[in-house]
């Protein structure tokens, strides 16, 4: 739908219809999401402004070296949280093809990949969770930093500090996004959306769910790769 | 995958579609996994700040494939577009800005504040650790 002549330009903004060819709950669900995106936005940088400003910081491969059922003391850096971003993808995967599915007025198929999508977002949150309950165990939480900077020298609380709001925010939006398609399942499986006749609401639940998703690509590449 | 009919407005791509941004999603991933692991051994600062370029290269590429095809964002009308990608590109200002005011408020406490550079010099013992783990119980 890609405007070239002038005649067409005229006919989006005419009224009577919407010019982004778009439902209304949709471009606000748009507009939502890049308000939370400067939310986040500002979080990570603000991240990274307060660590340009310090000479020493822990190194992300020594704080996040274990896993679930691990012994003592390994060091297996990066392993849970490539887990954990592949699980989001796969979930977020899931959703596109339940929003496919609900285009095609599918409700077996929109409620598998539901199924799908919520199983990802717990399995998601169960690993935040227990990296959160592995981290507090071993000393760290608000106002307490364990580790030392990469140098060697004594950290600040400015790490730990970031890394539970950061990405307790950002879980908080998963814990939301699972309830959110907890919701859409139960609509879909009460036959919510075969009587409106359309699947529009599926497709604003994915909009948020991939919003997750992409925060998360941030998030994960900041904390953890970079 | 550009649909001329007019009812495509909501769809965007089949599942050939979905299933090659999944592949390049993966793929991205995979190769910002491995820079991460060959930077644990590199020690030479430029070369790392090199490869955390080229991940954060990776990493807004992936951000482009889940909007424009998950979110289906480029599927849409093009003032659609604009109007979500354009205040976006605040964020070019927003990043450059703050980083380089990090940057440079380290220079200057460097510069000017002898306590602040002294204490970045003191190296922890291994033994002050052991006193700062309040609940170790694993």
């Amino acid at each position: 739908m890609s405007t070239t002549t002038t005649a067409t330009t005229t006919n989006l903004w005419g009224g009577g219809k919407s010019p982004f060819s778009v439902e209304y709950g949709k471009l606000m669900m748009w507009y939502f999401l890049m308000s939370d995106a400067f939310t986040f936005g500002a979080f990570l940088i603000s991240y990274g402004t307060i660590r340009f400003s310090t000479n020493g910081w822990p190194d992300p491969n020594e704080v996040f070296r274990s896993f679930p059922f691990a012994a003592e003391g390994v060091h297996a850096p990066l392993v849970f949280v490539s887990v954990m971003t592949f699980i989001l993808i796969i979930s977020s995967v899931t959703m596109v093809l339940a929003v496919k599915a609900g285009q095609e007025m599918n409700k077996k198929a929109v409620s598998l990949n539901l199924i799908l999508t919520i199983i990802g977002g717990i399995a998601f949150l169960s690993c935040q969770a227990w990296e959160w309950n592995h981290l507090f165990h071993e000393g760290a939480w608000w106002g307490r930093n364990p580790f030392m900077n990469a140098d060697g020298t004594a950290s600040s609380t400015n790490f730990t500090n970031y890394f539970f709001t950061i990405t307790g925010f950002h879980g908080f939006h998963v814990l939301s996004g699972v309830i959110i398609n907890i919701i859409m399942l139960i609509m879909t499986l009460t036959d919510k959306f075969e009587k409106r006749g359309h699947y529009l609401m599926i497709e604003k639940a994915g909009l948020y769910w991939h919003f997750v998703d992409l925060v998360w690509v941030f998030v994960f590449t900041c904390f953890y790769l970079i | 995958m550009e649909h001329t009919a007019a009812h495509e407005a909501h769809s965007g791509g089949g599942n050939k579609e979905i299933i090659k941004v999944t592949i390049i999603l993966s793929v991205l991933t995979i190769v910002e996994l491995i820079l991460g692991f060959w930077m644990m051994g590199i020690t030479s600062p430029s070369f790392r700040l090199a490869i955390k370029g080229t991940i954060i290269i990776l990493m807004m590429a992936k951000a482009f494939y889940i909007v424009a095809y998950f979110m289906h964002l480029k599927h849409e009308v093009k003032n659609l577009i604009m109007t979500i990608c354009v205040p976006l590109m605040l964020f070019v200002w927003f990043i450059t800005a703050f980083l380089w005011d990090g940057n440079s408020f380290r220079n200057l406490r460097n510069t000017f504040d002898p306590h602040f550079k002294e204490q970045s010099t003191i190296i922890v013992k291994e033994k002050a650790e052991g006193k700062e783990h309040p609940a170790e119980k694993k």
